[in-house]
């Protein structure tokens, strides 16, 4: 959405020739992609065709067999890059939001920033405050994410992967744990987020949302891209059967 | 049988031994509480050393009984060291906290290890993608939830702990059997004796266990609040 071909393109994430395999079982066989600044990808395709371990790979939650990443300049399948800091630019939500239980929607979005020292405890509550604002959760700062609606929580999930101040943010199935009419809201703020020119990696079911948002989306099976174009492109006109096949199913 | 006369003789005894039985229980949970967190982390580390380490530990303290290891602390190791230095000594109460250190601090390992892996892998994701490294995952994330589930399981060992106590007394620690044995020695008041140190035990295990289930509902009441709603 926010890309602009004019504009000269920086690249966030380079991808080239991904392998992942789990034991003998091959999940990515081969990817290569570029996510530049300020572009809204999103990953769709059939359970089992490796989205959400290619976005789990982005941050080095998994392990690359082989193949190369660099985020930002920094070729995180090197093992002397300090993956920790490359993480702190890179935010991730998760189809179970993993709030922490134990503390306060406040205080799961105060806790990175004040452990890896980014701000003061006062700065960081002023973030938080800020950032539940900006998800519509002002009242809730001092609820436990128990009390929370799943929508409620994923959008505090949301605000917590803010706090760090990413240019970067990975969403892994944001929406597929919630009830339908929770669905909505986190769209929402992830467009809003969209909008305001976050680089995004959407693994996504969200038909819908892919379309609206997406300046790029990727078809993913067997664990390569199978097709990637504009939304238009792929679901106005796929070439690839396998998408053909997959849109009229989802569709 | 005189429940009157062992009353009035032996009370101010057993609660002397009474004094000690909890004082060493206490500093033994204590410390054993920081050897089974130490031997847990060592055991569930990458590095191979560690691990064979506190592997070895827990092995050997699970697999022998504690009085044998009261034995060997009190009497064996005090003999091994004066080979070096002979003016070596060891008391029974530093025996005995030591002994029933190791022996807490075997199985809390386990305790904590249990309530470690008890905590869902995305807790640790979520940590590790903000940017918090494995030590700070643990700290911050893991380790507290952890902790607290594994309360009424610490509370079972401590009480464990309370009643092994008693084995110490073979290695002259005056706690409670101890001082009730000096007492029968010379009364022969057996079974009055012996039915007041079981009372003495059973109230403070029992204060201990009303503790623990208070502690349990109350957890159970914030996992409640703490569950997740999502599908």
């Amino acid at each position: 959405m926010a890309s602009n071909d004019t504009m000269r393109r920086n690249e966030k994430v380079v991808v080239t020739d991904l392998h992942k395999y789990f034991d003998k079982n091959e999940v990515l066989t081969g990817i290569s992609h570029t996510v530049y600044e300020g572009e809204v990808v999103c990953v769709i395709g059939p359970s089992g065709s490796g989205k959400s371990t290619f976005l789990r790979c982005l941050n080095r939650l998994e392990e690359v067999t082989s193949g190369k990443i660099v985020i930002d300049g920094y070729d995180i399948t090197d093992k002397k890059v300090n993956i920790n800091k490359v993480r702190e630019n890179i935010g991730m939500v998760f189809q179970q939001f993993n709030l922490f239980p134990n503390m306060t929607v406040k205080k799961n979005i105060m806790m990175a920033p004040v452990t890896l020292k980014k701000l003061s405890e006062a700065d960081a509550e002023k973030k938080a405050l800020e950032l539940l604002k900006r998800v519509g959760l002002s009242e809730k700062s001092e609820a436990y994410p128990g009390e929370l609606s799943g929508g409620q929580q994923q959008r505090v999930a949301i605000a917590r992967a803010l706090a760090m101040n990413p240019d970067i943010m990975l969403f892994d199935e944001p929406t597929s744990a919630l009830d339908p009419e929770m669905v909505g809201e986190v769209l929402e703020v992830m467009k809003e987020l969209a909008r305001e020119g976050m680089t995004m990696v959407v693994v996504t079911h969200e038909m819908g949302f892919a379309r609206e948002v997406a300046d790029r989306v990727l078809f993913m099976a067997d664990g390569i891209i199978m097709e990637e174009g504009t939304p238009e492109e792929l679901f106005g006109s796929p070439k690839n059967e396998r998408t053909q096949d997959f849109l009229k199913k989802v569709l | 049988m005189n429940f009157g006369r062992v009353l009035s003789e032996a009370t101010p005894l057993l609660l002397e031994g009474l004094k000690l039985t909890i004082g060493v229980s206490l500093l033994a949970i204590a410390i054993g509480i920081v050897v089974g967190l130490v031997m847990c982390l060592m055991k569930m580390s990458r590095n191979v050393v560690l691990k064979a380490i506190a592997e070895v530990y827990i092995w050997v303290i699970r697999g022998t009984p504690m009085l044998v290891q009261a034995f060997i602390v009190f009497f064996g190791f005090p003999q091994l060291i004066q080979l070096m230095s002979p003016s070596f000594r060891l008391d029974a109460f530093t025996a005995g906290v030591i002994t029933l250190s190791l022996n807490a601090g075997a199985y809390l390992a386990e305790i904590f290890r249990g309530g470690i892996m008890a905590i869902p892998k995305g807790q640790s994701e979520a940590a590790r993608s903000l940017g918090l490294t494995k030590g700070q995952t643990m700290r911050k994330v893991v380790l507290p939830q952890a902790l607290k589930i594994s309360i009424p399981a610490l509370v079972n060992q401590f009480i464990i702990s309370i009643k092994d106590t008693s084995i110490l007394s073979v290695i002259g620690l005056a706690e409670l059997v101890n001082k009730a044995k000096t007492y029968v020695g010379k009364s022969y008041e057996f079974f009055a004796t012996y039915i007041f140190v079981a009372l003495f035990y059973l109230i403070i295990i029992s204060v201990l266990m009303i503790v623990s289930s208070r502690i349990e509902k109350k957890l159970q009441y914030e996992e409640k609040k703490g569950h997740h709603h999502g599908k």
